[in-house]
Formats: structure tokens, C-alpha cells, sequence
């Protein structure tokens, strides 16, 4: 087999953005990740947040405003003046959960245990949290620390290591 | 493709090692691909190997999730029994193909 001259053998995700495909995006990547066997860290900031606030993460949604790729189901374009009015988008998110369902994939808090459990480690921006007044309590049990971004490069050292921004 | 003795058989195998037809595949076998991967087998992977082995065969999709919910381990005890990349590695071990999924 060839093998790769140089493997991946750590990444660190930031998620700053609190959509459903947002903080998906960082949880199936943080997850394939630990599945790999790669050394994973992920650090929660801004609206991103919501993913690890036991209050939100249940509540996350998409948005059907300012989002172009938004379609009908069948394909066909969504005007965004419908995106506007009260209850579509909360229609829209519960439909984009039924059908990650469908494919199996978790729900956040599972998610984050799944990424826990394999040895991936999970931190919370300690600005943002100021920010928004938040406390240690607030997050979901698996949140290993609240650090600076400083903090944060520190665990990010070491050759075959990339960051990821999504 | 390529050929592997295993247990005095020889197999078919793909270019990463996994078996190209997993009914040649004995406990004997595993316990040798298994070393070659540095672990030892205990019962609980036997059961695992098995849960996995009977998944494939009716094309359930193998996911970590999946595992962990198969009464056997929890997700933190299969990471533990297959260090690393515990899908893959349990793949190889129990001679079905890689496999592809995502979560």
C-alpha cells in the first residue's frame, strides 16, 4: 500500500457560526476526524456557540433569508420574501433535521459524546462566552475548557497538524 | 489485488489489506491480522467482530453510532478495544470491506 509521506495527524476546527449546516459541517468533520485516529480539536466561538449552549443546541436552525442555495423541495428557487414569514423557517429547519435523521446522524449532544468519547476534545472561546455572558454551567458537559484564542493556537503545535476554519 | 496467507490459507485481498470475500474468514485469521495490527484478542472483540460480521452481511451500514448502540460496547469502550481508527481497523480484523461511511 502506498503510504503518504506526509499523513494528517491533527486537526484543530473553529466554528464560529450557529446554522445547522455550519455546526454539522464542524461536527462530521471533528468526528471523521477521531474516526481516522487523528488528534482533533475544536473550538466554538461567537454564534458558534449555540452548538455547545445546553440551552440552544437543541434549537438550532437554518436560514431561509440571505441564503441563496435555498431551494424547494423538487428544486425549484425559494423566494426569500417566504423566507420572512413567521414559522418557515423553523418548517424549513425541522425538515433539514428529519432528513439528517434519516441518514442517521446524531443530534448535537450525541454528536459531541461521539467526539468526546473517541479522544477528540472540545473548547469554548473565552471571549465570545464574556461576550455573551455565559458561564461554565451553560455548556454541554463535554466542553473540556473555556480558553483564549492564544490558548487555543498553543494545542494547535506540531508538524502534519492543520487548522480548519468552516 | 493481492493474496495474504493467513492461518496457512491463502486469501484474496484488496491493496490495504481488507478481504475480497469475507465467507474465507476464520477466528484463526483474525487472531493474525489482529496482531499484525498489535492487539490481542479478547472475547469482547470476538462479539464485536461477530456484530459487525452479521451487519454486513445484511447491508446495514457500519457506523461507529451504530456500534455503540449494539448493546456490546459503548462508543468510549470501542475506541478502546480498537486504538486509532477503530472502524476501519475492525474491518480489516473481521474481513469485510472498508468501510464508507461518513459517521
Amino acid at each position: 500500500m502506498e503510504k503518504e509521506q506526509y499523513p494528517l495527524k491533527k486537526v484543530c476546527i473553529i466554528c464560529a457560526k450557529g446554522s445547522i449546516e455550519d455546526v454539522y459541517a464542524t461536527l462530521v468533520m471533528a468526528n471523521g476526524a477521531v474516526m481516522e485516529g487523528i488528534e482533533t480539536k475544536v473550538f466554538f466561538t461567537f454564534f458558534g456557540l449555540d452548538a455547545i449552549t445546553t440551552k440552544q443546541m437543541k434549537k438550532l436552525h437554518t436560514a431561509t433569508v440571505g441564503n441563496p442555495a435555498m431551494r424547494m423541495p423538487g428544486g425549484l428557487a425559494f423566494p426569500t420574501i417566504l423566507g420572512m414569514i413567521p414559522g418557515v423557517e423553523a418548517g424549513v429547519s425541522k425538515m433539514m433535521k428529519s432528513q439528517m435523521a434519516a441518514l442517521d446522524m446524531p443530534d448535537v449532544d450525541e454528536f459531541l459524546d461521539m467526539i468526546t468519547a473517541g479522544g477528540g476534545e472540545i473548547y469554548a472561546c473565552k471571549l465570545a462566552v464574556e461576550m455573551f455572558k455565559l458561564k461554565k454551567e451553560d455548556f454541554n458537559e463535554n466542553v473540556k475548557d473555556i480558553i483564549t484564542i492564544g490558548d487555543f493556537y498553543g494545542l494547535c503545535g506540531g508538524q502534519g497538524t492543520q487548522i480548519i476554519f468552516t | 489485488m493481492a493474496t495474504k496467507t493467513l492461518a496457512g490459507v491463502t486469501v484474496e485481498v484488496n491493496e490495504e489489506g481488507y478481504f475480497l470475500d469475507p465467507s474465507k474468514w476464520t477466528k484463526e485469521m483474525a487472531v493474525e491480522i489482529a496482531k499484525e495490527e498489535g492487539l490481542e484478542l479478547t472475547d469482547q472483540h470476538f462479539l464485536l467482530l461477530d456484530f459487525l460480521r452479521t451487519r454486513f452481511a445484511t447491508g446495514e451500514a457500519l457506523t461507529i453510532r451504530g456500534v455503540g448502540k449494539s448493546g456490546i460496547v459503548d462508543i468510549k469502550g470501542f475506541y478502546g478495544l480498537f486504538p486509532g481508527a477503530p472502524m476501519k481497523k475492525a474491518a480489516k480484523i473481521a474481513g469485510i470491506p472498508k468501510p464508507a461511511s461518513c459517521i
